[in-house]
This record gives C-alpha cells, structure tokens and sequence, in this order.
C-alpha cells in the first residue's frame, strides 16, 4: 500500500482507541460529569429554596402592607365617622343651643308682654285710683283759688319764722 | 544573596560541562542521511519497532499504545485518588479536571442539541489522546527498532495508520449520529461528506508530520541542537496539540451535530381540486 498504509494497523489504531474512549468515559468522564451535576442540582435546589424563601417574604410583606392599607383605611374611616359624629354633636348641640335661645326669647317676649301687660294694667289701674282720688279730692276740697291762698299764707308765715 | 549566587555558579558550570561534554564526545556517525531519516519518518519502512514479538509495526502504533496506557493509568489515579475528595469549591486539579469535561459537554452540546451524550465521550478523548499524544513526543522515550537501533518514539498521529484511524474512526461516529438521527436519511446526508474522513486523517498527519519533519531536521544537526528546540520543540508541538484537538473535535462535533438533526416533518400535499 502506498505511504506503508496498513489495515491491521488501523484496526489495531481503532482498537487501541475503542478502549481509550471507553476507558476515559468510565473512568474519568462519567464520574466528572456526574459531580458537576450534582453540584449543579445542589445550587439549583439552594437557588429554588432562596426564590421560595424570597417569595415567601414578598407575599409576607404584601400580606403586612395590606393590613397596614386596611388599618390606615380603617383609620381614616374611624377618623372620617368620629369627624362626621363631631360635626352631627356639633350640630345637634347648635340646634338644640338654637332651639333653647328661641324658646328662651319666646319665653322672654312673653314674659315680658306678660309683664307689660301687668305693668299697663297696674297703672291703668293707678291711674283709674288717681283719677278717682282727685275727682273725689275735687270734688270734696275747696275752690283752687282759695287753695292757692291759703297755701300762700303759709308759706308767708313760714318765712317770718 | 550568598546562596542565590552560589546557585547561579553551579547552574553556569553544569551547563559548561554538559556543553563540553557534547562536543568532545563526538558522534558515533550517522546512520542514514538527513534523507533518509525524513523519508523513514514518513514512510516507517525500516525503523519499525517489534509489537510483543508478534510483528513488526511502525513506531506510531507502539506510541499509542503507550498514550493509551499513560491515560488510563492517569485516569484511574484520579478517578481512586482526587475524584473521591472534590468538593463543591474546587481546587487546582478538580478545576482543571471540570474545565476539561466542561469544554467538551458544551462544544457536544452546542454542536449537536439533540443528541450529544455520545458524542461528548467520544470528543472527550479523541481531544485527550490528540492533546496528549501530540505532546507525548516531548518525552523522547526510547525503543528499539528490529534492526537493533534506538528509535525516539514518535507522537502517534504522525503515523499515517494512526491519523487515518482517528479520521475514519471520527467519520464512522458521525455515520452513527445520522443513523441514530433520521435512520437510513442519516446515511445518505454522512455519506455526502464523502471526503470528511480523508480530509480529517491527512490534516491530522499533516499537521502532525510537519511538527515531526522538523523536529527531526533540526535534531538532525548538532548545531540546530541548542536553543532552537525550546522554541520548535516546546512552543511549536503544544500550540498545535492545542490546535489539532481543538480542530477534530469541533470537525467532528459540528457535522455530528449536522446529519443527527432530526428534518423537519414534510406538510402534507393538499391536492387542490380543480
């Protein structure tokens, strides 16, 4: 054969290099690759349980904000009826302040009519009396003339003293 | 510092002595010319080296037994002594062992998504033993041919035998990935790239018999033999064991990856009724 090809030495070749690749499979390649697999798998498993840990903690927070929204909710709506009663109080004390002052005014108007009213008829009557007592006086005293005098005279007499 | 300079005086005086020693030994005469040793580095005509006494075979042959048996030896003491004691942060070894097993899980991966357990073994060591046994002719170990002279042992894919039966082998495990793949379309789509495994076991022995035609021509002469080899010796042969392995493998990897890919299912003609 040309450039001293030879068949049996091939196949000696090929089985020289059916061993090596068997050989450097089982001895070395499989025991490698089964190692990094498994180291794999362990950091997959490490960076799975980290990612559920992780998700965990953002469920846990969204579970704390959402408490935390429905407190503040709550509070604004406590805050929101505590302003509203504040306001409704306010009000109801207002009307019922207003209620009072008219009754008291009504009260007062009619107290006071009341009062005018005595008041008109005491002196009505005061001066029916005093109208009687000087028609009674008129009619039983002296002439005014004579009145005058007299009352002149005494004071006369009154200041020779 | 005294020690440093000590150190230093030695280190000069070996050299010089070993420089002498080159020059006043002398060379028991060449055995062949510069042509014949390149021709017998191609060829293996007549340094053939004896397998167990049963024949005669070139000396790639004895090397890659040699490569094989370095590997696996290496591959059992790791598998008994540092595989057992990996741990999850890895150190020097177990790094270097995982970036090895890694590059060719992906390039098999990437290469051919839909099926790559085989073919990541395979380029797995078809890379190991081009690597290694590229770099194996760095050792210089010794045989001794039939006629009774010494003999480097080659790096085994500059045999031609050996580099066809890498390239072959390589086509063959393509042709499997098609069968596997799409069945007896599989064959028809390997069998296209027809000059896949000439093309993979020439550029192998190429690549692999220019580094040893050098290697050969410089050491052939004694005043090539000082300095140069670090560069065409070293430098030269790990550059293309990287480049050879990585050139199979991806070859390989890529058209394994090509006819093992499932074709698309075919839409049914609707006949249109006129």
């Amino acid at each position: 054969m040309p450039l001293n090809i030879d068949l049996q030495q091939i196949l000696l070749h090929w089985m020289n290099l059916a061993i090596l690749v068997g050989g450097l499979y089982f001895i070395l390649f499989k025991p490698v690759k089964a190692f990094m697999e498994k180291r794999e798998a362990y950091y997959q498993d490490r960076d799975r349980q980290a990612e559920e840990k992780l998700a965990d903690a953002e469920r846990i927070r969204a579970e704390y904000q959402a408490r935390l929204d429905a407190a503040a909710e709550e509070i604004r709506q406590s805050r929101a009826k505590a302003q509203q009663a504040a306001q409704q109080s306010a009000e109801e004390q207002l009307s019922q302040a207003r209620a009072q002052a008219q009754q008291m005014l009504v009260h007062a108007r009619t107290e006071a009519e009341h009062d005018r009213e005595q008041i008109l008829r005491s002196s009505q009557r005061e001066l029916r009396r005093l109208a009687a007592a000087a028609t009674r006086k008129l009619a039983m005293e002296q002439d005014p003339f004579d009145q005058f005098l007299d009352l002149a005279e005494e004071g006369a007499q009154h200041e020779e003293r | 510092m005294k020690q440093h300079k000590k150190g230093l005086a030695l280190w000069l005086t070996a050299i010089l002595l070993l420089l002498a020693g080159a020059l006043l030994t002398g060379s028991p005469g060449r055995a062949e010319s510069v042509q014949e040793a390149m021709r017998d580095a191609v060829l293996h005509g007549e340094n053939q080296v004896s397998l167990f006494g049963w024949r005669a075979v070139n000396p790639g042959l004895i090397s890659a037994f040699t490569v094989t048996a370095i590997l696996l030896a290496a591959a059992v003491c790791i598998r008994v002594f540092a595989i057992p004691r990996f741990r999850l942060k890895p150190g020097r070894l177990q790094l270097l062992l995982e970036e090895a097993v890694g590059m060719f899980d992906r390039m098999a991966r990437s290469n051919s998504p839909h099926r790559f357990r085989f073919m990541e073994a395979y380029i797995f060591a078809a890379g190991a033993y081009i690597f290694t046994g590229t770099l194996f002719e760095l050792l210089g170990i010794q045989a001794v041919t039939t006629h009774g002279h010494p003999i480097t042992l080659p790096a085994p894919l500059s045999d031609v035998n050996a580099a066809i039966a890498m390239g072959t082998l390589s086509y063959l495990v393509i042709l499997s990935g098609g069968i596997a793949g799409n069945g007896p379309r599989g064959i028809g789509k390997t069998l296209k790239e027809f000059s896949l495994p000439i093309s993979m076991s020439f550029r192998l022995f190429g690549a692999l018999l220019s580094g040893l035609l050098v290697t050969e021509l410089v050491y052939y002469y004694i005043s090539l033999s000082f300095v140069l080899p670090v560069i065409v010796g070293v430098l030269f042969t790990m550059l293309h064991a990287l480049i050879q392995t990585y050139v199979l493998t991806m070859l390989t990897a890529l058209y394994y990856g090509e006819v093992s890919e499932p074709a698309p299912a075919k839409e049914k003609r609707v006949r249109k009724k006129a």
